[in-house]
């Protein structure tokens, strides 16, 4: 989901029907299928995508949080905040080393990201305008990031699999102090529940959107479902989310911004009113409100850091030569 | 590509009386920023008390291709206790 239902994959794949038939049973076997294994290309093709969208949307997520770093309310916030942006980082740094594991280069990886080739979350596109956004990033955001994670820890391949339950041991933490600001936000004077309401208007349709394109256009669903990559389809993870989310508003006395939202007694879940495809390609495709300023912050922080890995190499090479002439 | 950081193998002890188990990969120019690394990646949770890092390269694996012939024990079943018949008088054994 952080790949947005694989945007642009093609998991088309060449081998001989009997090749695919063996990997498939092993598949149906719930067998996990490791770096080193024989698996179509096609196969290896998604979850390089995958994980990599995946990836990069982790190390972009980290930009319009830690916007608001410096200026945390206070201490209490803004260790909590340093802490899940830093665990951000590290969720990035498990995916990337699970890719790699499938034969792509971390530096591939990041000019890919750079070049605007590979793509990451569209959500990170949205600005965060106040403190209101770094809660509604955290309960929402992260909120339907775990919808999406949980299963994914059953992912057929195993190295993402276990990226994931890493993964999924520290989100928890992520969406309970999001959800705790905009608790204390829509228990404050007006002025503050007017913050909160807005931060969820602006964010609620966009995190509804992460779940990807609905079932009937998604294209390269059906392969990720057969092999295992995926358990549950995007719209089947969207209903699972607002049936969470929405009574966990009306606890704290906020409104979604969906007039069409309603009970549906029948499905045992919400009905939501249509979401705009149209923004949500924009988005994807690069035209939303922070594209640019996300792609040139990190080119930025990669060209910036070049002295740092240059002289890391040279010191370990001189390192490597003195040991050698001592010996 | 003649810059690319080198490919760590980063293995954690949880805490003493356990041994050390594969957690991941982290690159770095050498190890002493390996383990600085992957002590800032994948302990950031009490997740253990000592860290080995390992260059990637340096590992030989055996091929998954040759797992059957390597692993599997095959009818060598009277590698196993209940291969061998004791009678119940004799209690636990
Ligand atoms: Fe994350
Ligand atoms: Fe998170």
């Amino acid at each position: 989901m952080y790949s947005q239902g694989l945007i642009g994959a093609d998991g088309s794949t060449g081998e001989t029907p009997e090749f695919l038939e063996a990997f498939q049973k092993r598949i149906d076997a719930e067998e996990k299928i490791e770096p080193n294994d024989a698996m179509p290309e096609g196969y290896r093709r998604t979850l390089i995508r995958q994980i990599g969208q995946h990836a990069h949307s982790e190390i972009v997520g980290m930009l319009p949080e830690g916007n608001w770093i410096t200026r945390a309310p206070s201490l209490r916030r803004k260790a909590a905040l340093l802490a899940k942006v830093q665990d951000e980082g590290g969720h990035g740094l498990y995916l990337y080393a699970a890719a790699e594991t499938l034969g792509v280069s971390r530096e591939e990886m990041t000019e890919e990201l750079h070049s605007g080739k590979a793509k990451y979350s569209s959500i990170f596109n949205y600005p965060t305008l106040t403190w209101a956004d770094i809660g509604a990033i955290g309960w929402l955001v992260d909120g339907a990031a775990i919808m999406n994670q949980i299963p994914l820890c059953r992912c057929s391949f195993g190295p993402y699999a276990r990226a994931m339950i890493r993964v999924c041991k520290e989100e928890s933490f992520h969406q309970r102090q999001g959800y705790e600001i905009m608790m204390e936000l829509a228990g404050g004077t007006p002025e503050q529940k007017e913050m909160a309401q807005d931060a969820l208007n602006r964010w609620w349709w966009p995190s509804i959107m992460m779940f990807g394109p609905h079932d009937a256009d998604s294209q390269h669903s059906d392969q990720s479902m057969a092999w295992k990559i995926k358990r549950f389809s995007n719209d089947e993870l969207r209903q699972k989310f607002i049936d969470a989310t929405v009574p966990q508003a009306e606890f704290i006395g906020l409104k979604m911004p969906d007039p069409d939202l309603t009970w549906n007694e029948e499905k045992g879940g919400y009905d939501h009113g249509p979401i705009d495809w149209d923004e949500f390609w924009r988005v994807v495709k690069g035209h939303g409100p922070m594209a640019r300023d996300r792609i040139r912050d990190r080119r930025k922080a990669w060209e910036d850091g070049a002295w740092v890995r240059e002289a890391a190499l040279a010191h370990a090479e001189k390192r490597r030569a003195r040991k050698i002439a001592a010996e | 590509m003649a810059n690319e950081m080198p490919l760590w193998e980063v293995f954690i002890r949880p805490r003493n009386g356990l041994s050390h188990k594969h957690c991941g990969s982290i690159h770095a120019a050498d190890e002493v920023m390996a383990l600085q690394a992957a002590r800032d990646v994948y302990t950031r949770r009490g997740e253990g008390n000592s860290i080995w890092v390992v260059l990637s390269s340096a590992i030989t694996a055996s091929d998954p291709d040759q797992a059957g012939e390597n692993f599997e024990p095959g009818e060598k079943i009277y590698r196993h206790p209940t291969f061998y018949e004791i009678p119940e008088e004799v209690g636990n054994m």
